[in-house]
């Protein structure tokens, strides 16, 4: 048996460097400021914010597409960051990565078979008949029929072609899969059918999930935490039921009462938010949160509030502190 | 006497005995001061059929309709000239991304002030403060600076709402949004939702709101058009729709959504997908898809009929469902 923790970030940081002008001094987004959170095997983490909150910063961390400005990420027990070129390759079989928008994410010039095949030829030695039998085993997994191996992706419906990619995802026996809104971009009845794909998997398989979403009620569902993040900065953290049924950081509340819902008794009362997200590039001094937020004190206006264990859950806010929220 | 009036609107695309239809036979009205949703899933013609109102639809896309009116005059019927008059005067439309739908080569400022010039007109300045007056109703920071801002230089509920500026720029009222908040954050969502519903309050407008959304439309919507590949397979008051669906696909889309499932229970997909140009099933459309489907339903198309006992409710289906979510037999 491996240790249940699965994936560990700790205190992880990416900032990038933006020119405004020939002459000007260069600038630094801050897209993602120290974010630490651990995953189990088997577990969903849901990462819920506005774009631009550093969502997809994340995922490309996680993947090891990019590497952290500052912190550490620690993959079954292994540091990310000290390794050499070969444990990289190796490390990034573990976590595979599921893109928001089937339309784009697969090659409309290969069919499904290389689409599924090219990791394995890439990172492993297995013959090409050994590789087909792989794909084939994966798509039956996933619900796609063995003569759907020789069409392209243009012959496939939006809810088709998220299976064929999380069949991609899953063609290295990963442990960790990242799904970036995986289903922001289908139907209804169909994002059931792929949700349901998901769940089952995990169960079958032991995956976990860090799943990223800004759909509420579909994290609600799926997810066993949930992390919120504003601005680069995670500003509540804690297990689903308690952060849906008492979420106390007052952009949670806002972001739960403006999902619409279905059920009169589900509403609850609106919480306004006024303006936008600020631009990354000029933050706000103190609480990132506290030119929207209604119940701004003076105190917010300078000091950074800290992530502390507070009801439960993890949360950043003065307010909550001082018990006046 | 209701504003928007359509009866048995189709709108086919390719030639031949066969074309395809996108809209098929579909009937509604919108009174004045009227919030009418209209919800489906991606290809069952929702957009198709708010274009068809605006006269949007190009070749070698065919409008017919039995009746197509607005406050009594037949739109089928008017000459181009008169039919724009009345499209951007009286109805005017919100398209879902307004990224794409602003044009990028001129002000913001420039783009109202066009559509105030071509309906009404004034003087530079007239149009200018009109304009402004405008922006600041739809509720955006800095309306005098932001009347000189391109397109890009706004974010994605800024931009919405210049489009919705545009749009109510010449007192219509009919107002089509056609899935006005999906590329939007929800936070920003809420406030673009606020914003309409507000302005319809506060003009008396009729507003008919496309979207997928389903609890999007039950919050704000008066009643409720449900669509499926074209064809309307249930109208009905929001308050009821939601509780009692009598149509099986209302029934499957609502228990689809996770809201609809306890904990991490597994989701009661409907199966398959909306049926395309090449795959429309014989008699009813949503056979195929349907638990409670028999022989009949595979052979006849059923009619959009008042369900019994409510003549506020119309269904397409043989076996409407009762109270308890079963189909009556």
């Amino acid at each position: 048996m491996s240790e249940p923790i699965l994936l560990e970030a700790r205190d992880l940081k990416r900032h990038y460097d933006v020119r405004q002008g020939p002459f000007k001094p260069h600038a630094t987004v801050k897209a993602l400021d120290g974010v630490s959170f651990r995953v189990e095997r088997g577990k969903t983490l849901a990462v819920v914010g506005e774009s631009g909150c550093g969502k997809s910063t994340l995922a490309k961390l996680l993947t090891l597409i990019e590497q952290p400005t500052a912190g550490q990420l620690m993959l079954d027990g292994k540091d990310v960051s000290g390794a050499s070129k070969q444990e990289l390759a190796q490390l990034r079989q573990k976590i595979q990565i599921i893109f928001q928008n089937p339309y784009g994410s697969l090659n409309p010039r290969q069919k499904i078979g290389a689409i599924l095949e090219e990791p394995l030829v890439i990172n492993t030695s297995l013959t090409k008949a050994e590789r087909k039998e792989k794909a084939l085993a994966i798509m039956r997994k996933v619900g796609l029929k063995e003569e759907h191996y020789q069409r392209y992706p243009h012959m496939f419906s939006g809810g088709q072609r998220q299976r064929i990619a999380i069949a991609r995802g899953l063609m290295l026996n990963p442990s960790v899969v990242v799904a970036d809104e995986p289903v922001s971009a289908l139907d209804v009845s169909v994002q059931a059918q792929v949700l349901n794909l998901m769940m089952d998997l995990q169960d079958e398989l032991g995956l976990s999930y860090i799943f990223i979403s800004h759909d509420l009620s579909v994290v609600e569902h799926i997810a066993d935490e949930v992390m919120v993040m504003y601005l680069g900065k995670v500003v509540e953290k804690g297990p689903t039921a308690t952060i849906f049924d008492d979420p106390r950081h007052p952009y949670t509340r806002a972001l739960l009462s403006s999902t619409p819902r279905l059920d009169p008794s589900k509403r609850i009362e609106k919480v306004k938010l006024l303006g936008e997200l600020p631009s990354p590039l000029n933050p706000p001094a103190g609480c990132p949160f506290h030119g929207r937020c209604q119940f701004v004190q003076d105190r917010c206006k300078s000091e950074v509030p800290p992530l502390q264990s507070l009801q439960g859950r993890l949360i950043a806010c003065h307010g909550v502190e001082e018990g006046r929220l | 006497m209701a504003l928007l009036s359509i009866k048995n609107l189709t709108v086919t695309f390719g030639e031949g005995d066969n074309p395809f239809r996108a809209v098929d036979r579909i009937s509604y009205t919108v009174d004045e001061g009227e919030v009418l949703g209209i919800v489906g899933e991606s290809g069952s013609g929702k957009s198709v059929s708010s274009l068809s109102v605006m006269g949007l639809i190009d070749y070698p896309g065919k409008v017919k309709a039995d009746e197509l009116t607005f406050d009594g005059s037949d739109l089928l019927s008017l000459s181009a000239n008169a039919r724009r008059k009345i499209t951007g005067d009286d109805i005017a439309m919100i398209f879902q991304d307004p990224m794409t739908s602003l044009n990028p080569c001129f002000t913001v400022g420039y783009q109202i002030v066009e559509a105030l010039k071509v309906h009404g007109g004034g003087s530079k300045k007239e149009l200018k403060a009109r304009a402004i007056e405008l922006l600041k109703q739809v509720g955006i920071p800095a309306p005098e600076s932001r009347f000189d801002n391109y397109p890009h230089q706004l974010s994605g509920g800024m931009s919405q709402r210049m489009m919705i500026a545009m749009a109510i720029a010449c007192n219509p009222r009919l107002l089509i949004a056609d899935e006005p908040t999906t590329a939007l954050d929800v936070t920003i969502q809420a406030q673009i939702i606020d914003l309409l519903v507000n302005l319809q309050k506060a003009r008396g407008m009729g507003l008919i709101l496309i979207t997928h959304d389903l609890a999007l439309v039950a919050e704000v919507a008066h009643r409720i058009v449900v669509m499926y590949a074209g064809q309307i397979v249930e109208m009905a008051p929001a308050d009821q729709l939601f509780v009692t669906p009598r149509h099986p696909y209302t029934q499957a889309l609502l228990r689809s959504l996770p809201e609809h499932s306890a904990g991490h229970a597994r989701l009661q997909a409907l199966p398959g997908v909306v049926p395309g140009k090449h795959d429309r099933p014989q008699g009813c459309l949503l056979n195929p898809r349907c638990p409670y489907a028999t022989d009949r339903c595979r052979k006849e198309e059923p009619g959009l009929q008042p369900y019994p006992g409510n003549s506020a409710r119309m269904v397409k289906c043989f076996y409407p469902l009762n109270d308890e979510g079963s189909p009556a037999v």
